[in-house]
């Protein structure tokens, strides 16, 4: 039976990977982070899972390790956040390209500089064209829900790419809430054994793994990642189907809230959706047909659900937690390009929110909804919510 | 046991070479006969190799997509994390084999790395993973320079060297530091079997390539392996010139295991260092300076000091190790 847990995201995120089991697991430090790798540490230390843990001494040695360690054809895990992603990038995308399913939990914080410990999402827009699958999350349930669902993607087939899965840095990390956890077997089912094709261990077929692959074939190999993300869009649905016979929660690319009717459109990603929710249950007591959309899924990018939703619609507002210097902010920019072959297109507002943890109050959000409802939009115009001018 | 003559023999004949041909090194380059000599050696001892690259030449000329020169389980990651790769890698094989899921204790991982993928920007992964006591051989094949970039300064190039990064000029002599005493670096972590060689004594690497495979933790060994390329020899004088490097104190023959210093060839004379300098190209603009003698002077105190201070330790750490296990 699934039980109810009241802990921090951390707990639950670590939670998922104690069930999860993986065979190789690379710890290293960084705030906020650093409770999912403690609380795995203790998992393993009380025997309670016979993991290797790797603890490395630093980010960069922790996705190589991985790297390593998968292309012996062990099911790995890392997490990490802002720096330590940052230090890791030049691995993240290594791991993308050599095909291995590392999933790792990032518990998104501000890219220095300078130095700031909060959330928001500057670290998972450095690697976003990494070739990974990138998950957004917006509470604990759906942290812990989607690093099970990760190890499932990742591992397909045709699939075989490393899985990112996004959660707030102290809002979800650290903050404490109740969550359904599954019971052990039943996530040890779902997610199986790992029995990779291709394995360094496996000295009778021996395998050479990243190659100096020059004009003539680096090209295509690209091209084979692209397809490989392709379907991962199209295995996606059925991850989620598996997943709510086990859970009863059905997830899709787009977690849509009160949408049907909505006239205004809000979307934004993690933890701000939950405040968001509440501002759009305001706005309906007035009579506002507002609504909101918040990608789960940001890599692949379901451009054909978010041109389903949107089209048709008067107008539509994006909130980044992160900036693109002297650039559109980057869910703004894919949203608007995502529209472009729509039929009837919303009028468009780009915000920028919550920078460096920057607190995200009702109001700032109502701020939006106000503007797209005064038809006070200029999609142009890339404006700022709770910033001191 | 280290291959007999006729153990090689039989793998020229069977062609099992864990490093085969089709590889598109420089002719004369020292670098793939640490590859062959590091796999075969494991391979006569019965193992079976899993060997990870740096970036680097080795790596650049034995991987060219479609191909491969390797014919065992191989993995190049990145320029300084082959350390950190093959941990993990290593990881999994404990892992995999505590599971149940793979049954074969034969397997031992070897890293191989450059001087520039070592001393230097690799030198923090390499550090993590000895000081975690993963059980693998890391081969350092030191040729005393980036050559895969085209002849730079790495923590290894001795001074007064010519490279494009602090060329021999009108104002500057080259480089002017000493390189970095890497193999004491590493003995510094003390839980490890570390050693020297050279390409001009396959047979003393071989044995502590021996060494290093049964070593039951981390194990190091630094072979300096010229580049004729950018060294300025000729293509058939890597080996002489290594040769000279041990008559001269340059490159001294040495290993540690735990603690224990041990000084593997005494040469009972000495030539001066010059005489191994004077054989190098890659010395010759530096020679035609007013202040070469000075810097050769130089050097020539670091080697004795450095020869006497072996030779100490050997003596005062015999029987004496600091660790009895990793
Ligand atoms: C992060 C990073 N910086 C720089 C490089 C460029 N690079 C590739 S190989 C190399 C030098 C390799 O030198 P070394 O390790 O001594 O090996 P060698 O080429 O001499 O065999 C450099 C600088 C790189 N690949 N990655
Ligand atoms: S440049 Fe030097 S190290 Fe590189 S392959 Fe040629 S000889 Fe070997």
């Amino acid at each position: 039976m699934p039980v109810k847990l009241t802990v921090t995201g951390a707990a639950a995120v670590a939670h998922a990977m104690r069930q999860i089991n993986p065979d190789v697991v690379a710890a290293y430090p960084i705030t906020p982070q650093t409770p999912i790798v403690e609380y795995f540490a203790s998992f393993v230390s009380d025997g309670i899972v016979d993991t290797v843990l790797v603890p490395v001494e630093s980010e960069h040695s922790a996705m190589s390790a991985l790297i390593g360690a998968a292309a012996a054809g062990a099911r790995t895990m890392t997490a990490t956040a802002a720096n330590g992603l940052a230090l890791m990038a030049e691995i993240v995308y290594i791991a993308a390209s050599y095909r291995l399913p590392i999933v790792m939990p990032v518990a998104n914080r501000a890219l220095s500089g300078p130095i700031n410990i909060h959330c928001d999402h500057s670290d998972a827009m450095l690697v976003r064209d990494s070739g990974w699958i990138q998950f957004f999350t917006e509470n604990h349930q759906e942290a812990y829900d989607f690093t099970i669902m990760a190890t499932k993607i990742a591992e397909k087939e045709n699939v075989l790419l490393p899985v990112m899965v996004n959660l707030d840095g102290f809002i979800t990390s650290h903050g404490v809430e109740s969550f359904e956890m599954l019971d052990d077997e039943v996530v040890r089912e779902f997610v199986g054994t790992w029995k990779p094709k291709y394995s360094l261990l496996d000295v009778e077929h021996p395998v050479t793994y990243g190659p100096l692959d020059l004009f003539d074939y680096y090209f295509e190999h690209h091209r084979q990642q692209e397809e490989a993300m392709k379907n991962a869009y199209k295995e996606l649905p059925g991850v989620f189907e598996e997943f709510a016979k086990i859970s009863g929660r059905k997830y899709d690319f787009l977690d849509l809230y009160k949408t049907e009717d909505a006239e205004h459109i809000m979307i934004v990603l993690n933890s701000t959706a939950s405040t968001a929710k509440y501002v759009v249950d305001e706005l309906r007591e007035e009579g506002k047909k507002v609504g909101l959309v918040k990608p789960q899924v940001f890599t692949p990018f379901p451009k054909k659900e978010i041109q389903q939703v949107l089209n048709g619609r008067k107008s539509v507002v994006v909130l980044d937690r992160a900036m693109s210097f002297g650039k559109e902010a980057p869910l703004y920019s894919l949203i608007k390009s995502s529209l472009y072959e729509i039929a009837s297109k919303p009028s468009l507002g780009s915000y920028i929110y919550g920078l460096g943890g920057r607190d995200v109050t009702p109001e700032m959000l109502r701020q939006a909804f106000e503007d797209a409802l005064k038809g006070n939009l200029i999609a142009d115009e890339q404006r700022y919510l709770g910033l001191r001018e | 046991m280290v291959p007999s003559i006729r153990d090689l023999v039989g793998y020229v004949e069977n062609n099992d070479w864990a490093f085969t041909q089709g590889h598109r090194l420089c002719p004369g380059c020292n670098a793939p006969m640490v590859a062959n000599w590091a796999t075969l050696t494991a391979k006569s001892l019965g193992y079976h190799p899993v060997v990870g690259l740096a970036t680097g030449c080795l790596e650049v000329s034995s991987t060219i997509y479609p191909y491969t020169a390797w014919n065992v389980p191989y993995i190049h990651n990145a320029f300084e994390n082959v350390a950190a790769t093959i941990s993990g890698a290593e990881a999994a094989y404990r892992s995999l084999m505590n599971r149940k899921k793979i049954n074969n204790d034969k397997i031992k991982f070897i890293a191989i790395g450059g001087d520039g993928g070592t001393y230097d920007i690799g030198l923090q992964a390499l550090s993590g993973a000895i000081e975690r006591g993963h059980d693998f051989v890391y081969i350092l094949y030191d040729n005393e320079g980036y050559m895969n970039t085209g002849n730079q300064r790495s923590g290894s190039t001795p001074p007064g060297a010519d490279s494009t990064t602090e060329p021999v000029g009108k104002v500057l002599p080259g480089k002017l530091q000493l390189k970095k005493s890497i193999v004491d670096i590493i003995a510094g972590h003390e839980g490890v079997y570390a050693a020297t060689a050279v390409t001009s004594e396959p047979w003393d690497f071989m044995r502590k390539m021996q060494a290093a495979l049964e070593f039951p933790g981390p194990a190091f060994i630094s072979i300096l392996a010229p580049c004729v390329r950018f060294w300025r020899i000729p293509d058939d004088y890597g080996v002489e010139v290594t040769k000279l490097a041990v008559e001269t104190k340059y490159w001294p023959l040495w290993e540690y295991n735990m603690g224990i210093y041990k000084v593997t060839k005494k040469p009972k004379t000495f030539k001066p260092v010059k005489e191994y300098v004077l054989k190098l190209g890659r010395y010759s603009k530096l020679m035609k300076r007013s202040d070469a003698n000075e810097i050769l002077e130089e050097l020539q105190h670091y080697v004795d000091a450095k020869w006497d201070r072996l030779l100490a330790l050997e003596e005062i750490s015999k029987d004496k190790p600091i660790r009895k296990k990793i």
